[in-house]
């Protein structure tokens, strides 16, 4: 098989360059101009998206590349428990899987960080005391950010004093479909500022922006006002995370990485529960933003149930055999 | 920050599943028979050159015995065969076909060296879809818009080329059977394998003998079949070349021609198209079947103001694209389909290197044995360049620029060809009147090689004419 040249850079699309790095600030200076530049992106056609989404799905990973594959999804998972029912006990549960995912095997790598309610984040950073697994809170009325910014700006916070490491925000999505963009970028600007020195993941709730224009606008919208990270779903709402609006995210990351220098991460989170899920994200984060964006730093997967999955099939390719699911913790 | 480098591991598709004979005779009356006058060949995979089996080359009386049977079949069985008992036939055929999709598609990437996502997901289940829907027809041919009886032409010799060997060979047949004719068909003599597992499947489904005959072999067993006069109709898919022979040669004799022939097909890009799904259709247009596609977009026409972000995007993409061994499951880019192909293909792209056009190839190994050529782009070629005027039927795509719609259309319609086209534009309107002023049988909107059973295809100008596929690929099977 031949080996493939890295990615030649410096592709800027149309209507990304008038977003060079010096003229940023304009864009978002009013609604109009901020508008003129979001609705300027070029369009995405979603019979093509989907198209190419399934065509990488087809790819087949087997043999050392899926073991590759499966440890680098391990060490890219948040591992992720957004309950009413929540308690310190089951945070910690979460989070001794978090450190050593499989007990019966010490060489199965810890995941990224664990993501859970403001209020427990001060369970999860004692119980994740010493280890390199982050913790990772969402913040801003999550899920649905029907708040006051007052409110939101709190919560956020809140979550950083309490000692989190990364803030998971959602977006205004009424305001988003209301086409008032600049409230939007200047509520995240303004939970940037409260973030401080914590990573600020930006969740699109692309399953409520529901076309693919909008998803591409939105992610434009959030690396513009300063995200770190831009994610799809909060979890709550269907559907939650795809493999098309994934890539649309990643080629809006690749794009801005071209114009600005700037590289965003991306998080697809809720639905992803089986391996072979996991792996064709993987393969897309390669096939479109490339191989620099394999890695926790770059790209993420916020999911709970896969962990087990994953795990099952790193035993399987280790020993040859399946254990059941008793064999698997169940946190 | 440099993440993991991702380096998919070989994943070759089984080749145990086809049960591959060390020689094959032709298909004959219902029977594999052994040739009379005719003599054998080998056909190998393109891919590395391997000899696969031993094929008949048919003689003049291998054709004629053909020829004999389907006449009989015609007249004794199939022509008045009850509709609907000929639709049973083709539905099990398509039932078949799916049954024994994997080993199609494996036989299919052997023979023909694409790779084999393409063979399963794209040739196999459109042949099976091919079979399908013309099954459909059978005893619905009074409501296809012919008359409320329209009758069968009887003999159908039917040439196929050697792209997509069993999907053409699907075009082909499946019309013909469902409007009650019988058929002598002869694949391409570098791919011949899956036709003849066909014949395998026609006997499965117990199709009556006669009513498909397969004659293997190349240009002279063509020739043969088509100068027949037991023939009523010819059919065939091939180069602009042979078809004017065909042509000529049955010039007043009273059989009825369908030709689908060359493409030089105009992919265009306009400013406001969906630049990331124009990037897929423009690798789709040119580089699906390593280019070996009469429709592919060969030649990209691209508004000069998204020029620089489109080849940009273009050739980042090319960069991914996976070239090697037919059977990997993760191989975009297959095989060369025969060393006089690959030498066809450098000629031109040597010409327009000559000719002042700039050449590019993103950085892939080839394979050491087989026949293979790089995914290529010329940039800076003009209307005047060979390489924009000539189909060089592999992965290389001519890429020119335009600044307003009208020289779009000017330029797309400028050869002799019209096939296809492509258009590419978010405003709904341009491509309404894009495409009513294209000269081209089919044109794709947002879309690129897109084929359905249901929609017909054919040409323009030396294109050919006629049309397969849909209701209209009827009438070329149909006494109107």
């Amino acid at each position: 098989m031949p080996q493939r040249g890295g990615y030649p850079r410096g592709v800027t699309t149309a209507a990304a360059k008038s977003a060079s790095p010096d003229r940023l600030p304009e864009i978002a200076s009013s609604d109009a101009s901020l508008r003129q530049f979001l609705h300027g992106l070029p369009g995405v056609d979603a019979v093509g998206a989907d198209e190419r989404a399934a065509k990488l799905a087809t790819r087949s990973i087997k043999t050392t590349a899926k073991q590759q594959a499966i440890d680098l999804a391990i060490r890219m998972i948040d591992l992720t428990t957004l309950e009413g029912r929540d308690t310190p006990g089951k945070v910690r549960a979460l989070c001794a899987k978090a450190r050593r995912p499989d007990p019966s095997d010490p060489t199965a790598p810890s995941v990224a960080a664990v993501c859970v309610y403001p209020d427990l984040i001060a369970a999860a950073k004692a119980d994740l005391a010493g280890s390199a697994v982050k913790v990772a809170s969402v913040a801003t009325a999550f899920p649905s950010g029907r708040a006051s910014l007052a409110v939101k700006l709190q919560d956020t916070k809140d979550a950083v004093a309490a000692g989190a490491d990364e803030i998971d925000m959602v977006i205004d999505r009424g305001a988003f479909l209301a086409g008032h963009y600049l409230e939007v970028y200047d509520e995240i600007v303004a939970i940037r500022d409260a973030s401080g020195p914590a990573h600020l993941k930006v969740i699109l709730e692309t399953g409520e922006l529901a076309t693919y224009d909008n998803v591409r606008r939105a992610s434009w919208l959030a690396m513009l006002a300063g995200a770190d990270f831009i994610k799809t779903s909060t979890g709550k709402i269907q559907p939650a995370a795809t493999l098309p609006v994934t890539l649309i995210m990643l080629e809006a990351v690749r794009d801005f990485h071209d114009t600005t220098g700037t590289m965003i991460g991306v998080k697809p989170a809720g639905g992803i529960r089986t391996s072979k899920d996991a792996i064709r994200y993987l393969v897309l984060v390669n096939e479109t933003a490339g191989a620099d964006w394999l890695d926790p730093d770059w790209f993420r997967l916020g999911a709970s149930s896969l962990l087990n999955d994953l795990l099952m099939q790193r035993q399987r390719m280790a020993t040859g055999r399946y254990s059941g699911p008793d064999y698997f913790t169940l946190d | 920050m440099a993440g993991m480098k991702f380096d998919y591991a070989p994943a070759p598709e089984s080749r145990a599943i086809v049960d591959l004979k060390s020689s094959y005779g032709l298909f004959i009356g219902g029977e594999f028979v052994d040739s009379r006058d005719g003599r054998p060949f080998k056909t190998i995979s393109p891919a590395s050159e391997e000899v696969l089996a031993e094929i008949t080359e048919a003689g003049p009386q291998d054709v004629d015995r053909a020829v004999a049977a389907a006449r009989s079949a015609f007249e004794s069985t199939w022509s008045g065969m009850r509709p609907a008992d000929r639709a049973k036939y083709l539905y099990r055929v398509a039932r078949i076909i799916q049954e024994r999709a994997r080993e199609l598609a494996v036989l299919e990437s052997l023979d023909n060296g694409k790779p084999i996502r393409e063979s399963r997901d794209v040739d196999i289940p459109l042949v099976a879809a091919h079979f399908f829907y013309y099954a459909g027809w059978a005893d619905k041919l009074s409501y296809a818009g012919f008359g409320p009886d329209p009758r069968p032409l009887g003999v159908a010799g039917q040439i196929i080329p050697w792209n997509f060997p069993l999907l053409m060979l699907a075009w082909k047949i499946a019309p013909a059977l469902a409007a009650g004719n019988t058929v002598v068909l002869k694949p391409a003599e570098t791919t011949p394998l899956t036709a003849l597992v066909f014949a395998e499947i026609c006997q499965q489904a117990g199709i009556p003998p006669g009513v498909v005959n397969i004659v293997t072999g190349a240009g002279d067993t063509g020739r043969t079949l088509v100068e027949h006069p037991g023939v009523d109709k010819v059919a065939f898919t091939g180069s602009t070349e042979v078809g004017r022979m065909i042509a000529k040669s049955v010039a007043g004799t009273g059989k009825k021609v369908t030709l689908e022939l060359g493409g030089k097909a105009a992919n265009i890009i306009f400013d406001d198209a969906p630049i990331d799904q124009a990037v897929e259709g423009i690798v789709n247009g040119i580089f699906f079947n390593q280019g070996h596609v009469c429709c592919a977009g060969s030649r990209l026409l691209v508004q000069e103001s998204v020029y620089d972000d489109v080849l940009a995007s273009l050739k980042r993409r090319l960069t991914t694209l996976r070239v090697g061994d037919p059977l990997d499951k993760n191989t975009d880019i297959g095989a060369i389909n025969s060393a006089a192909q690959l030498a066809r293909i450098r000629e031109l792209s040597e010409v327009g290197e000559q000719e002042g056009a700039e050449r590019w190839s993103p950085p892939c190994e080839l394979p050491d044995r087989g026949f293979w050529f790089p995914p290529t782009v010329f940039t800076g070629v003009s209307q005047a360049h060979r390489i924009a005027r000539e189909e060089i039927f592999g992965p290389v795509l001519s890429v020119l620029t335009f600044r307003t719609p009208d020289e779009a259309v000017e330029k797309a319609n400028n050869t002799p060809y019209g096939l296809s086209a492509g258009v590419w534009t978010d405003k709904g309107s341009r491509i309404l009147s894009i495409a009513a002023q294209l000269r081209a049988g089919v044109v794709w909107a947002n879309t690129f090689n897109r084929f359905d059973p249901s929609a017909p295809f054919g040409g323009y100008k030396e294109s050919g004419y006629g049309r397969e596929g849909g209701r209209h690929g009827l009438e070329a099977y149909l006494d109107v």
